[in-house]
């Protein structure tokens, strides 16, 4: 079960009979293996995807495969439940949250990685240990904060604020992974454009950010991904206001709101999954890059 | 820089701060807070029967999830390392449930494995075997949980297929020369090559087991609703069924966040916080070892 099997030859010549149809047999039987995972992997999709295409009594019944096909369900989970306004709310609060990450995040994380400052070691150990930190810990006395908190009697809780602010004043996963990334581009570029009169402020805009495209893109598809997906922090904050509810919210309570059936718990459930699947597609290399980035690079 | 020192000290300082002080209190959010010393302390570890649960339950899932996810994130990539054809088909097929969303992954999973009408349990029912009652049984919800855990275990696979294709084939070579079997190579070059990467994603997968909260809360939630049809599913359902998915987050948030007993919660994530801390710090003693600072 190696790599080195499966690499070519240095040697051209044909390997012998033996050989090859024991190379022959070892690749049927990964590639059997790899087909039977693929299958658990895929099959939650497609149960899903089936029962979401049922009417209600088929729903509930032992039947697997719908008939006749309901695709009138993803009509009907709109008027069920207000998914477009759970869909706005998830969409301000994930294009708000990511652009504060990356507004904020690139300049500290490029301090750290390539000016000299005291206490700069100290500032990246903090960062280190705000990665590790789990929310939790630091969540009851922010919520304490956020509802005593009444600028010109603006109530914070029930809204989505809370969650989004934070965000402006840098992540401490973003500034780490982009500071790995920032560390390995050449000093010579920076020196070069410090000769030329350039400040640390423009180098940072027009150099590294262009040199570190794959690393900011990454970053925000991480932060993208984490707040569309995120639902401890939205339920804190706006659980007690459907209104502000985003979609992550909105599906937990679908199945309880009207008693609704599984067939549109699915149909909704399906709709969700969605954008992330789709954005999978558009920029996928985007995304194995990145992911590659936070394990092996980091 | 300096508006992420504000943002640090405003989002992250004082809240520890704040939190150790008011672990020292009684306080419900409206009247002002009372000094209790160290009594939500002596209730959290002596009196209160729960806390026992949520940290066993927590240990449990840490125990049990986070080497399956290892193994089977390796055993994912070995077989996509040494296959030929189709490598990017089953990447994207592996890599795909972990990017559900959490919420949605876990809805579907309490429908496919409902005990009455789910898939899972109609088709063992065709194979003649009686299915477990899953999410509503008090044994196989955490369980059940675990293979939800392992679905979305395609961004370790992914960082584990970049390490395996990064050893070097020499190694292999030499190790071939050697004498050495294929299961010799795994143990003595595959391994030992990858092990930071290895370290690394069983690390991330401990904290995020001490954060175990979205996938039990729905779960709970509703699993529960399905079995009484109760309509307000958010705070009679944590920990269904029999407190078997009551783990230490979901704890804090009860007391927390339901009870608003903020003191008492201070006191959780204080000592949440302490473990984490030595986890932490265990990282960053042996982070010479994957984290490079300074140029390579």
């Amino acid at each position: 079960m190696t790599v080195a099997d499966v690499a070519v030859p240095l040697v051209r010549r044909r390997p012998p009979a033996r050989v090859r149809r024991k190379r022959l047999l070892v690749a049927v039987a990964n590639h059997s293996m790899l087909i039977a995972a693929s299958v658990a992997f895929l099959a939650p999709f497609v149960f899903i995807a089936l029962t979401a295409l049922m009417t209600n009594d088929q729903a509930l019944s032992a039947n697997l495969w719908p008939h006749p096909f309901a695709w009138h369900n993803f009509v009907d989970v709109f008027t069920k439940a207000p998914l477009w306004r759970w869909t706005l709310n998830t969409f301000e609060y994930a294009l708000l949250a990511t652009l504060g990450v990356v507004v904020s995040s690139v300049p500290v994380a490029y301090a750290l990685a390539r000016l000299r400052w005291r206490g700069r070691n100290l500032a990246f150990i903090i960062v280190l240990v705000a990665l590790m930190l789990p929310p939790q810990v630091t969540v009851v006395p922010l919520y304490v904060a956020w509802a005593k908190f009444h600028p010109f009697g603006f109530n914070f809780i029930g809204t989505l604020w809370p969650v989004i602010i934070p965000n402006w004043f840098g992540d401490a996963f973003s500034i780490f992974l982009l500071r790995q990334f920032f560390l390995t581009i050449p000093e010579e570029y920076m020196d070069a454009a410090r000769v030329d009169g350039c400040g640390e402020f423009r180098i940072l805009l027009t150099v590294v950010a262009r040199l570190a495209k794959p690393a900011i893109a990454a970053v925000a598809l991480f932060s993208f991904l984490y707040t569309f997906n995120d639902f401890f922090l939205p339920l804190l904050y706006s659980g007690e206001s459907p209104h502000h509810w985003v979609l992550s919210i909105g599906l937990s309570e679908f199945r309880s709101l009207h008693q609704v059936q599984w067939n549109l718990t699915m149909a909704a459930t399906l709709l969700v999954m969605a954008p992330v699947i789709v954005l999978f597609f558009l920029a996928q290399r985007a995304f194995v890059e990145g992911v590659t980035l936070t394990g092996v690079k980091g | 820089m300096s508006p992420w020192l504000v943002g640090f000290s405003v989002f992250f300082g004082y809240p520890l701060v704040m939190s150790a002080y008011l672990s020292l209190n009684h306080y419900d959010l409206l009247s002002s807070p009372r000094w209790v010393g160290l009594a939500n302390y002596r209730y959290l570890f002596s009196v209160d029967p729960q806390t026992w649960t949520a940290v066993k339950n927590t240990l449990w899932l840490i125990g049990v999830l986070v080497p399956l996810q290892v193994l089977s994130a390796f055993g994912l990539a070995l077989m996509l390392a040494r296959a030929r054809t189709g490598v990017g088909i089953f990447r994207t097929i592996f890599y795909l449930p972990a990017l559900a969303p959490p919420v949605a992954a876990t809805l579907g999973f309490v429908f496919i494995l409902n005990p009455a009408t789910g898939p899972v349990n109609t088709i063992l029912g065709h194979l003649g075997i009686s299915g477990p009652l899953w999410f509503q049984d008090p044994s196989w919800a955490k369980p059940s949980l675990v293979m939800l855990g392992i679905w979305g275990v395609g961004n370790t696979m992914i960082i584990f297929l970049a390490a395996v294709l990064d050893v070097p084939r020499t190694l292999y070579e030499s190790a071939q020369l050697d004498g050495a079997g294929p299961l010799q190579r795994l143990r003595y070059v595959t391994v030992p090559s990858i092990s930071p990467v290895l370290l690394f994603a069983a690390v991330l997968g401990v904290i995020q087991g001490l954060q175990y909260f979205t996938q039990a809360y729905v779960a709970a939630g509703v699993a529960s609703g399905q079995a009484s049809q109760a309509a307000d599913v958010t705070s009679v359902s944590l920990g269904y069924p029999v407190d078997s998915t009551l783990f230490y987050p979901v704890l804090l948030y009860q007391h927390g966040f339901v009870d608003f007993q903020m003191g008492y919660a201070s006191a959780m994530a204080m000592f949440l916080f302490a473990v984490s801390f030595v986890v932490t710090l265990a990282i960053v003693i042996n982070s010479r070892r994957w984290v490079h600072s300074g140029a390579r």
